[in-house]
């Protein structure tokens, strides 16, 4: 989305069988079959029109017909050129991610769950200053959920920090 | 005509309301904040928004929701002038001459071309969608479920295959909303479906998770991917705001062929902004006096594509009100904010709730003049906003996309699916397979399937009627023309890389 509009030059290098394509293909057969199996557990035949097993077939077929499309995509080399990515930073943020669900999960309440995220997230970006953003990040979620909670009446989740507010 | 007007009127003292004035002014304002951000396009600036509209009542929620949408779109203009880091595709051909205008320090009047050009064309195209949605909900109550199915048909077909870079990754990428549509119980016979006996997948994939994640989680986590690529650099807007009597004459004609090309476009079930925004800038380019310029910042390559775009978002609700169909990721959260109030847009939706309908037309045309006296004045605070440093900018959009969800559902399930849908996005994003499709194959998918099992169900499953009904006959052939024309052309989408 961000891309620059360049991205769409095909390489006009000599085509090579492209593994990430590969695994494309391959998980959407795997997600084909996965609906397949399901609706097989569903009752077959509805007393007039299709039953709900008949959409998941369609769409397993198409996703069936997508992977070999895929597969012949990846064969030919025919995916677009990507640029090298560096997984520490993503890693980082599904990091802050899973921290803040496990403080929901276990009742820390809406500051320190999403202050959990904001210093791993803003750390993934290069920030180094982490008692500094997690001051910031206390500020910033606290008048969130001042807002929020207070203001508009949405209920975010309390722990000990939303209780002493 | 008369009942329109009447209508419209009737909207109007709707709008007018000093409650629904500020729901409209805070829409604005809250559209363009984060809209301006770089990297949040309108459709994610409404995803993250939906859930400040929880608690209103639906007539309000929808004013502040047109507020949004008109300024999610202005704000991110403004991204693409300044930074030229288009939130979405259809900003980039603003980018491309409004970027370079901005680096010669003539950002002022760019910004202006583009606030004025978009009131412009989005107080025409409004103007459209008023005339034309009473005309075609009149066709539409004649649709049987048969020809809503082959409808969805061709809005699938077009949003994902026909003018994308890659049919094939198009078409993948709508199969996967598909199957998320899937997920949950069978309206109809209350079976579960794909739920692996986890209870909180039998309500399905809630439209709001999966578009921040898509959109939210997977920006951030793919920007923070290839961080040591990117270098983005601020313009600061020097100079005078004012455009000069020479820049009023070159940009009103493209303000108005902008128009021309974003609004049937745009109200056509074609998908996206991106098809108008490109004609205009190449028509500009073509018919332009100064053909030096462009490539250097011809003030013309910005207001041609500005109109185009916000008159084309106007013309994507002509579709989404009448018909219920929503042709590009923006109007699909459109429909998600209706369905939060168990409201279906539609011909129905025309006869019973007539208020809420023209009350949010209305509400274009006041968002439209809001946005043209806010935003000039302002432009400092938004240009403000963009200076905000990555770290804290992505970290802020992260808590701000976890936080619908918490509110919504805090549940392990439901934030780990948001962070699931992340990871889809940022790999999307990677092997380049476009966002959109995703988000409509969610929304229409179950839509589609009703209408055909019901359609079905009338024929006494005879799979014929489809065929029989003449309107639904053509639906389906024009889908399928759609469908093998990209394979049969190939690069029909190709004239996006060619423009630069």
């Amino acid at each position: 989305m961000t891309d620059s509009p360049s991205r769409a030059t095909p390489p006009a290098a000599s085509p090579s069988v492209d593994r990430a394509g590969l695994v494309i293909a391959f998980l959407l057969a795997a997600l084909a079959a996965v609906l397949v199996w399901d609706a097989s557990r569903l009752p077959a035949g509805a007393m007039y029109g299709v039953g709900p097993g008949a959409m998941p077939i369609v769409v397993a077929v198409g996703l069936g017909l997508l992977a070999i499309g895929n597969l012949i995509d990846a064969l030919r080399g025919g995916l677009p050129p990507r640029e090298s990515t560096d997984p520490k930073p993503v890693l980082l943020i599904l990091a802050g991610l899973a921290l803040l669900i496990a403080i929901i999960a276990f009742g820390g309440g809406f500051i320190l769950a999403t202050s959990a995220l904001f210093v791993a997230t803003s750390a993934a970006f290069g920030r180094r200053a982490i008692l500094k953003d997690a001051a910031i990040a206390i500020v910033l979620t606290t008048l969130i959920y001042l807002a929020f909670d207070k203001l508009l009446t949405l209920s975010l989740p309390a722990g000990p920090l939303e209780r002493l507010l | 005509m008369i009942e329109t007007f009447a209508a419209l009127a009737h909207g109007m003292a709707v709008a007018l309301q000093p409650m629904n004035l500020l729901y409209a002014l805070i829409g604005v304002f809250l559209g363009t904040a984060v809209g301006v951000l770089p990297g949040i396009g309108p459709a994610l600036t409404v995803a993250l928004l939906l859930p400040v509209t929880y608690k209103l009542d639906p007539g309000g929620s929808l004013i502040m929701f047109a507020g949004i949408y008109y300024g999610g779109m202005y704000g991110g203009s403004t991204t693409a002038i300044l930074i030229n880091t288009p939130g979405e595709s259809a900003s980039m051909a603003t980018a491309l001459e409004g970027n370079k205008m901005a680096k010669a320090g003539r950002g002022g009047p760019a910004l202006a071309t583009a606030a004025i050009g978009s009131f412009v064309a989005g107080t025409i195209a409004t103007i459209g969608l008023a005339f034309l949605a009473p005309w075609l909900v009149d066709v539409a109550v004649k649709f049987g479920p048969e020809d809503y199915f082959a409808l969805m048909c061709v809005a699938f077909i077009t949003v994902s295959a026909t003018f994308g870079d890659s049919p094939i990754r198009g078409l993948t990428s709508l199969f996967i909303g598909l199957t998320l549509g899937l997920v949950g119980i069978d309206k109809l016979t209350g079976q579960a479906r794909l739920a692996f006996g986890i209870p909180e997948l039998l309500d399905g994939v809630e439209v709001t998770t999966l578009a921040v994640g898509l959109f939210a989680v997977g920006e951030a986590l793919y920007v923070a991917s290839r961080r040591h690529h990117t270098e983005e650099k601020l313009e600061p807007v020097r100079g005078s705001l004012w455009m000069t009597k020479e820049d009023w004459k070159r940009s009103w004609k493209a303000w108005l062929r902008g128009t021309m090309f974003g609004f049937p476009i745009g109200a056509l079930p074609a998908g996206g902004a991106e098809i108008p925004t490109f004609l205009a800038y190449s028509t500009e380019k073509r018919l332009t006096k100064h053909p030096e310029e462009f490539g250097k910042g011809a003030i013309e390559g910005v207001a041609g594509p500005e109109a185009a775009n916000n008159a084309s978002a106007a013309g994507t609700l002509v579709p989404l009100l009448t018909l219920g169909l929503p042709t590009s990721a923006t109007a699909a959260m459109m429909l998600a904010g209706f369905q939060q109030y168990g409201l279906n847009p539609g011909p129905l939706l025309f006869a019973e709730r007539p208020d809420l309908v023209w009350g949010l037309i209305a509400s274009l045309f006041i968002a439209n003049a809001m946005l043209l006296v806010l935003n000039l004045p302002l432009v400092g605070l938004w240009v403000r906003l963009l200076a905000i440093p990555q770290p804290w900018l992505y970290a802020g959009i992260l808590v701000f996309a976890t936080m619908g969800t918490i509110a919504a559902k805090p549940s392990v399930v439901e934030l780990s699916m948001l962070a699931g849908f992340g990871v889809l996005g940022f790999l999307m994003r990677r092997y380049d397979f476009p966002i959109a499709p995703v988000v409509v194959g969610l929304i229409l998918g179950p839509i589609a399937e009703s209408q055909l099992r019901r359609a079905l169900a009338i024929s006494l499953g005879d799979p014929m009627t489809l065929l029989q009904s003449p309107i639904s006959a053509t639906l389906l052939a024009i889908a399928l023309i759609a469908l093998v024309a990209p394979f049969v052309l190939k690069g029909l989408g190709r004239f996006k890389a060619n423009e630069d």
